[in-house]
């Protein structure tokens, strides 16, 4: 089947085609054709031939992330977007910038950064525009900035039959239409091919500092973390860091800001966290800033989206977790933001693998068992929970009263929290109507999204992925898959890779 | 609730026995009144006239009857009684929208969510709160005031606005320069989908696996089902804020004035230019004392760490100074901060001192085209006869202009409609947009076309078709021409200009 030749229709529709290499395999699975268009234009024309002979794409740009996910279902040909390499425009007068979806970050940042400016994207590994917003990749500015898809104010994509669409603008301000651009950020390539984006920019700070601290215990850790985030030094980032069980927790604040603020804001935020955790103040990251785990290429890591305020329950959880399945992963990331990542080297058993991703999800995904409540305890941040009129901290002792209140322990479970409204120990959350009327006395308890927490494999070895679903639970699957089946009726487009198998 | 419903939007094929719209509507009222209790259901004519339009007028229609849930399972119960009965629906919040995305049908039910008014849950070291579309956008901040939080999409009507409504328009407001729009600030949404199954969108993280259904939900203007909650970020409440007023001889200065800000790397929370017409009229109705003589005036809000602030409104006065600006005013107290936008924000009602009618315009331009698109609408207006008052949000080039017409002449009316709309040509002409908050909704379904080709508004409906096979869900609003959602694998279909819901068939 390897050695048939380039069909003849493939050749036709894009100019730079090229018989697939072992090297061109997708997760394990090998394709027939890699083909690199130049233009939207090539790029329709390519995927309308490829959906007349039914071949299944998968889109690559640099590659960096091509692993995330389950191997593809069907893998015919590969579209590399790195034929597609030019900034169309930079209008720094507007704060915005069109780009082709090859363009690597790192180029785009030099173009941009000779005008001052800046897509304030971090994600580690860095990659393609295109690869970036398929993949939702983001790093530490992610707390202040927000992920791809919060940047992003325009797409031209291209469907699965080769239609060219574009949604959004060259407009930062603009609500005309459906957001396909939303839809796309995150989507894998199961959608569509992501062809051209336009972006939001930052202007590049004139000053930066990075406060860092070392904490013994990882309670200490989410305090200072909480501490900063509830001060005026208004931090951009705040990540943790934390390699192994054994070693102290580190955790680090960027703040950008105009020079004079920045050195008043490092002077005071240090004073703030207090005189014996280690603290230092540079103007570069420390070297483990948006690395660790997340940036592993190998191995197992777990993305963990969580309620910020659920720091270090979550933390507690990972460890416990790991440490039942007689592992020792890296933890850290944009901790402030509710992310964090997990990491475990290559060479792990699979089966203890899959078992600490089973336990963290149902230990933060979907209820704890009531008895670890009194483990974690100590490690659990408390919320504070109040209604208008209701006593509660001012302000300025927003930091120091955390412990008044304690966070239910089966906050979040999907069964139950409906049975048992107040938990074995929590509090009842409180209902009010806007109006100050209490309505506390009516059963609205476990109101919310039916888990706060979830555990995404980002990319695991196949033995790990023969035993775990890589995405866990997913709300709105149904309506998923109904979206995948309009865009993509057929089926073609990176089949499998993503959520629920879509 | 104890009725079996039709299975979730399984809507067969077969179109046979269609009772009628009006038959279909009838015999659903009882069943709403058995959903959500009788003394919710409207269907007096008197009273339904009050739901007739939203905060825009032109467009005007009696619902066939009101319903006015209590709760989430309600709502899906009335959902499920719609989509059985094939009687379209349609969701309101308080009914300040501008663009007629909440125009009820006189075939189908009106939903609305202002029962839904509980704040159910502040979580202040998340920093999120769980709030029923019903709560005011205001009342959100006001909950999370006491932690030193707020809600920062800030919409001019947030005194009245629902947190519901502000989902389905993806609202900005005068601050999103800095702080985003209501999508930046959503992470969860509790859904009814058009076939009437509650389901959940985003789960509060902000990092939820699968499709961002979330954020292509938010801005969707109520055609991709009702929401029943809602888990917002919150904000950290700066530290300082300063507002300065800077008074110029023309719009022109203030423009440059504005880009000056923008070039020196500033990002103030607020940008907003008046020019002189709608200075007058903020004038004649609220005696907001702006400098005397000045042709535009410009109001910069910073916010941010109080030395960072200090330093940015130094900058922010010299940049203004050597535009031209003749007087600058500084607020830093909340009662000079208010009397600085006092104007601004009575612009759009003061108009009415000065002008029979109005319509404001909502157009969006990128930001260095301001000055050259400004100088085209003073062109159209002086051709057309029509005055033109100028009020927007200078820093997005979110243009607001007043389009000042005497109502009890067809001839003005008709030539408002078409300066209005030849206004949006200019938007899209400078590769802007023709809404930048206020949605498409009834209104502007037909600029969508001049902005968008045939491809991209069919691909937009793919999204549609996968949330409302049937079309069912507030029709009529954002598209010209609705979709057909035919299910058949690998065979596209054109725009059908009927929404034959019985030809639909659901996932």
């Amino acid at each position: 089947m390897k050695a048939e030749p380039v069909p003849a229709r493939i050749t036709a529709a894009c100019e730079r085609v090229r018989p697939a290499t072992p090297a061109d395999a997708v997760a394990g699975a090998a394709p027939r054709v890699v083909a690199t268009p130049a233009s939207t234009e090539e790029a329709s024309a390519l995927l309308k031939a490829a959906a007349d002979l039914g071949l299944a794409v998968v889109p690559r740009g640099t590659g960096s992330r091509l692993h995330w996910g389950n191997p593809p279902a069907r893998c015919d040909l590969v579209l590399e977007t790195t034929g597609m390499d030019r900034v169309v425009e930079h209008a720094a007068g507007d704060l915005v910038a069109t780009v082709q979806a090859g363009v690597r970050l790192d180029r785009l940042a030099a173009v941009l950064g000779a005008a001052g400016q800046r897509l304030a994207l971090d994600p580690p590994g860095g990659g393609t525009v295109g690869g970036v917003l398929a993949t939702a990749a983001a790093g530490p500015l992610r707390l202040r900035y927000g992920t791809p898809r919060d940047l992003l104010i325009g797409i031209t994509v291209v469907r699965a039959d080769g239609t060219v669409a574009k949604s959004g603008g060259k407009v930062v301000k603009n609500v005309a239409g459906y957001d396909i651009g939303k839809l796309f950020a995150g989507s894998r390539g199961t959608l569509g091919l992501i062809t051209q984006a336009t972006f939001r920019l930052h202007p590049v700070p004139a000053e930066s500092a990075y406060v860092t601290a070392e904490c013994a215990a990882a309670v200490d850790a989410c305090q200072m973390i909480a501490l900063a985030l509830g001060s005026p030094a208004s931090p951009v980032a705040a990540e943790l860091d934390w390699p192994r069980a054994d070693d102290r927790v580190r955790i680090g604040l960027a703040l950008e800001g105009d020079q004079a603020g920045v050195a008043e804001r490092a002077v005071a935020l240090s004073g703030l966290l207090g005189r014996d955790a280690a603290l230092s103040v540079r103007p570069q990251p420390p070297p483990w800033w948006g690395g660790g785990p997340a940036a592993q290429p190998d191995g197992t890591v777990l993305q963990i989206g969580f309620w910020p305020g659920d720091l270090g329950m979550v933390l507690a959880e990972i460890r416990a977790a790991a440490e039942a399945a007689w592992l020792d992963p890296a933890v850290g990331g944009p901790a402030a933001a509710g992310v964090l990542y997990a990491a475990l080297p290559a060479g792990q058993d699979p089966g203890a693998v899959a078992a600490f991703v089973a336990v963290l999800r149902g230990a933060v995904g979907h209820g704890l068992p009531a008895d670890s409540g009194h483990r974690l305890s100590e490690a659990r941040q408390p919320v504070i929970h109040a209604k208008p009129g209701a006593r509660h901290a001012p302000p300025a002792e927003r930091g120091r009263s955390w412990n008044r209140v304690v966070r239910p322990v089966v906050a979040g479970g999907r069964g139950a929290a409906r049975s048992n409204p107040t938990g074995a120990g929590g509090v009842t959350r409180p209902v009010w109507d806007q109006a100050g009327e209490d309505r506390a006395g009516e059963d609205r308890a476990g109101e919310g999204p039916p888990a706060r927490a979830n555990v995404v494999v980002l990319h695991a070895p196949s033995a790990v992925g023969g035993l775990v679903d890589l995405f866990g639970p997913v709300p709105s699957l149904a309506l998923m898959r109904a979206v995948k089946n309009q865009f993509d009726p057929a089926g073609t487009m990176a089949p499998g890779r993503f959520a629920g198998g879509i | 609730m104890t009725e079996q419903p039709p299975a979730p939007g399984r809507v067969s094929a077969g179109t046979g026995q269609d009772p009628g719209p009006a038959t279909a509507l009838a015999g659903l009222i009882p069943r709403l009144a058995e959903i959500c209790g009788p003394d919710t259901v409207i269907t007096d004519p008197m009273e339904l006239r009050t739901y007739e339009c939203d905060g825009l007028t032109a467009h005007r229609c009696s619902p066939g009857v009101v319903v006015l849930p209590d709760t989430a399972a309600q709502v899906a119960a009335v959902v499920r009684a719609c989509a059985g009965a094939r009687v379209p629906f349609v969701a309101r919040g308080s009914g300040t929208g501008l663009s007629g995305g909440a125009l009820p049908r006189a075939d189908g039910v009106l939903i609305v969510t202002a029962r839904m008014r509980r704040i159910i849950e502040v979580d202040a070291a998340s920093r999120r709160a769980i709030v029923e579309p019903g709560v005011t956008n205001l009342a959100v901040s006001k909950a999370a005031q006491p932690f030193g939080l707020f809600y920062a999409p800030d919409p001019s009507s947030q005194q009245i606005c629902s947190v519901g409504g502000n989902v389905a328009e993806n609202s900005g407001g005068a601050h999103c320069l800095k702080h985003g729009f209501t999508v930046h600030h959503v992470t969860g949404l509790e859904i009814v989908t058009p076939g009437g199954e509650l389901t959940w969108l985003g789960d509060g993280t902000g990092a939820a696996p699968g499709y961002d259904l979330l954020g292509a939900f938010t801005g969707s203007e109520g055609t991709l089902g009702i929401v029943t909650k809602i888990v917002v970020r919150l904000t950290p409440i700066p530290q300082a804020v300063t507002t300065l007023l800077a008074a110029f001889e023309t719009t022109g200065h203030g423009g440059a004035a504005v880009s000056a800000i923008i070039g020196a790397g500033i990002l103030p929370a607020a940008i907003e230019m008046m020019d002189a017409l709608s200075i007058e009229a903020a004038e004649a109705a609220v005696r907001c004392r702006y400098p005397e003589g000045a042709g535009a005036v410009l109001i910069v809000e910073l916010d941010g760490p109080e030395t960072d602030v200090h330093g940015e409104t130094a900058a922010v006065r010299g940049l203004c100074e050597r535009a031209g600006a003749f007087e600058i005013r500084a607020a830093a107290d909340p009662a000079e901060r208010a009397a600085i936008w006092t104007g601004r924000r009575s612009a759009f009602a003061a108009v009415g001192r000065i002008s029979p009618a109005y319509i404001v315009q909502d157009g969006v331009v990128p930001r260095t085209a301001l000055p050259e698109v400004l100088d085209r609408i003073s062109a159209l207006s002086a051709q057309a006869g029509i005055r033109v008052a100028n009020v927007f949000h200078a820093g997005d080039g979110n243009l607001h202009p007043l389009v000042l017409f005497d109502d009890s002449s067809p001839e003005q009316s008709a030539a408002a409609e078409e300066l209005s709309g030849a206004i949006l040509d200019e938007c899209i002409a400078h590769g802007g947009s023709i809404t930048g908050e206020h949605g498409v909704g009834v209104d502007k379904s037909r600029y969508m076309s001049r902005m968008f080709t045939a491809d991209d508004l069919d691909t937009m409906q793919l999204l549609r078709c996968a949330f409302d096979p049937a079309g069912l869900c507030n029709p009529g609003k954002v598209f010209p021409t609705p979709r057909m959602c035919g299910e058949v694998p690998g065979v596209r279909r054109g725009p059908h200009p009927l929404v034959a819901s019985g030809q639909a068939e659901s996932f």
